[in-house]
């Protein structure tokens, strides 16, 4: 029976490389045909981090990222030496670019867990191209994520009270908060999400170990690879522990969002006070995180002429959840409205008059114009196929989803029951400073990455190469 | 028997997983048992051929029960024993809220088994290991498909074992040191 299946994987291979001369995957004909296939994919992936010299635009990139990031510290040194005051927070908008940016982050992350872990366990080959990537933006994103509630805390070297731990004041943090589920909810997002990320490069870390000629690779690799041998016990534990996490990874992807929705409608402030709040959440940042995922790899691609590994037919996928994600957070932008029209709660029914038409009604309205109407241009395969278009789309996408956060978090908060209390938020230097701070320690993590660990997963692409079927399961 | 105390076992190359895996199959029916394969990409069947057994999934399962009722307990004590606070009369042991941190460090202890499960059941971290003493060992990682008889094996004899793998239609049969 075995020697049936095996004559029938090469006879499946043999005629699908008469039959076409580019895949279903979009993989071309010299990665697939031709004798030295496994070869081919051990050098154009497995040595792309062992060259000397980086393309130019890496460094351009880097320089860029780089100068953020010190930026950012700066803007975190003078937070830590003045306070959180050097920010705009005050009463009533005591919450401010720290969770709208924390928020933002945190969506941002979703993507890669569903395109790893979700697509993993649906046997979708074609994530094999971009999941590695894909997951290490999660991690840099939960990085970016985690830093801002910290740093809100206002004492953030005490954070560890967070933590449950039987400590001398006799006091326990108070589980029935939502803040203190999203400690545990953040915490093991980014603890499972490296475990994952990790375990999946071992393999392909042996083999970078493996081809390495340098003494510093040879021992920087060897120890990152943890002394991997290939061996098939190995690949036994390695492929069900890796299985395992993308199933305890899937159900984080809707939980962590989730509960950080529950942060805001645990609360009783109108436009906060939301059953619709953790769907919506959940919808809204797999719609941010594909449109962050399609904003870098759009770039990398081109730059690192991986045009063979990630082809149109991953953006036309990726552009397609986008756009039935798109959608669901259209209806619940609806929906909100509704409701609280229809709840016939005056202090509701203001709040949404004030949303759209109060002194912060134009970032409401601009966030209509690039959240909702703009990827609506999606519909057509033209756009989903045209890289220019597309990177424009997502790049509004990635703008409409902060402006998302900042119409929950700031227009609820300024505005409340009482009129005695209401007042306005405005961002000061430090804010701006931090919020692309941060964006520059994701793009510094995201180019160091790049440089120095295997993007695509070079054991997943040889086993496509082996059994071509697995690619055609498309 | 005069097996050789400086030989950690003799290794089979091949160039495709389908002889590999055909050969692992031979092998076991042969009665071979310490032997491994190395190969550049998971081959599914290949484990169960060679006999191997994977107790991972039972240890992420218990660690999750572990990490889950661990967490419930640890609510529970925190905020119902230790340190009681009543706001507005609601009960102490007020469970819906307690669920969100039960599943997540469920998944958390699950994930953590998971991963050090399967890292400590193959025996890593392991710097050092006879199989690197092999020239062309770096190919499994790349694109050869290794068979490696153990020489602690109860049935290994360097010459007969040498010429049964030889048998398999390998690309050569090489003798690993320790």
């Amino acid at each position: 029976m075995k020697e049936e299946q095996i004559q029938k994987t090469s006879a499946s291979s043999a005629s699908s490389a008469v039959k076409e001369n580019i895949s279903p995957l979009g993989y071309p004909t010299n990665l697939f045909t031709g004798q030295p296939s496994f070869q081919r994919v051990n050098e154009t992936i497995g040595s792309v981090v062992l060259r000397d010299r980086q393309p130019r635009p890496w460094w351009i990139g880097f320089i860029i990222a780089f100068t953020l990031l010190m930026i950012l510290f700066l803007a975190i040194s003078w937070l830590l030496i003045r306070g959180v005051g050097v920010w705009g927070i005050n009463i009533p908008v005591a919450w401010g670019y720290a969770i709208v940016n924390f928020v933002w982050w945190i969506g941002i992350a979703h993507a890669g867990t569903f395109i790893s872990a979700i697509l993993l366990l649906m046997f979708q080959h074609w994530r094999t191209a971009i999941n590695r990537f894909s997951e290490a933006m999660t991690l840099f994103a939960i990085a970016c994520a985690g830093m801002f509630p910290l740093l809100h805390l206002g004492r953030p070297w005490v954070f560890y009270w967070l933590f449950p731990y039987p400590d001398t004041m006799k006091m326990w943090p108070q589980f029935r908060s939502p803040l203190v589920w999203d400690v545990f909810a953040v915490g093991t997002y980014f603890t499972v999400s490296l475990l994952f990320w990790y375990l999946g490069l071992v393999p392909d870390l042996a083999t970078v170990r493996d081809r390495a000629r340098k003494k510093w690779q040879k021992i920087f690799y060897g120890v990152l690879a943890l002394g991997w041998r290939n061996s098939a016990a190995h690949w036994q534990r390695h492929q069900i522990a890796y299985l395992l996490l993308a199933a305890l990874a899937t159900p984080l992807v809707l939980s962590v969002h989730s509960v950080v929705s529950l942060d805001f409608s645990v609360a009783q402030l109108p436009g906060w006070h939301s059953t619709i709040f953790p769907p919506y959440f959940v919808a809204g940042a797999i719609y941010s995180g594909f449109a962050m995922v399609i904003t870098i790899v759009i770039p990398v691609r081109k730059i690192y002429r991986l045009e063979s590994l990630i082809t149109l037919r991953h953006f036309n996928n990726m552009a397609n959840v986008m756009l039935v994600t798109g959608l669901i957070v259209a209806y619940g932008y609806f929906i909100e409205a509704f409701m609280s029209w229809y709840s016939g709660d005056i202090f509701e029914q203001y709040m949404m008059t004030n949303r759209a038409f109060g002194p912060y009604g134009w970032i409401f309205w601009l966030l209509m114009l690039v959240n909702v109407l703009i990827p609506q241009a999606l519909w057509s395969a033209r756009v989903r196929r045209n890289l220019i278009a597309l990177f424009l789309v997502a790049l509004s996408i990635n703008l409409g989803m902060w402006l998302e956060r900042f119409v929950i978090v700031i227009t609820s908060l300024h505005r409340d029951f009482v009129p005695s209390s209401w007042g306005m938020f405005f961002p000061t230097i430090w804010d701006w400073a931090t919020l692309f701070g941060s964006v520059g320690l994701f793009l510094t993590l995201l180019f160091l990455f790049i440089r120095f660990l295997p993007m695509i997963a070079i054991s997943e692409t040889r086993e496509l190469v082996a059994e071509p079927e697995k690619a055609m399961t498309l | 028997m005069n097996k050789a105390d400086d030989v950690f076992g003799l290794a089979a190359e091949f160039e495709s997983h389908i002889d590999l895996l055909r050969a692992a199959e031979k092998s076991y029916e042969q009665g071979y048992r310490k032997m491994d394969a190395y190969t550049p990409f998971p081959i599914e069947g290949l484990a169960e051929a060679l006999g191997k057994r994977n107790r991972v999934p039972l240890m992420a399962f218990i660690g999750g029960i572990i990490g889950g009722a661990g967490a419930y307990y640890m609510m529970w004590y925190a905020n119902v024993v230790s340190y009681p606070i009543n706001i507005g009369g609601r009960p102490l042991h007020s469970w819906p809220a307690f669920i969100p941190i039960t599943f997540e460090l469920t998944v958390l202890c699950a994930g953590l088994t998971a991963f050090f499960g399967s890292l400590g059941s193959c025996g890593l971290p392991k710097p050092y290991h006879p199989m690197f003493n092999l020239t062309e060992f770096e190919r499994a990682s790349q694109d050869r498909f290794f068979l490696c008889i153990e020489a602690h094996d109860a049935i290994f004899e360097p010459t007969k074992t040498r010429e049964f793998l030889q048998g398999l239609n390998p690309v050569r049969v090489t003798e690993v040191p320790k």
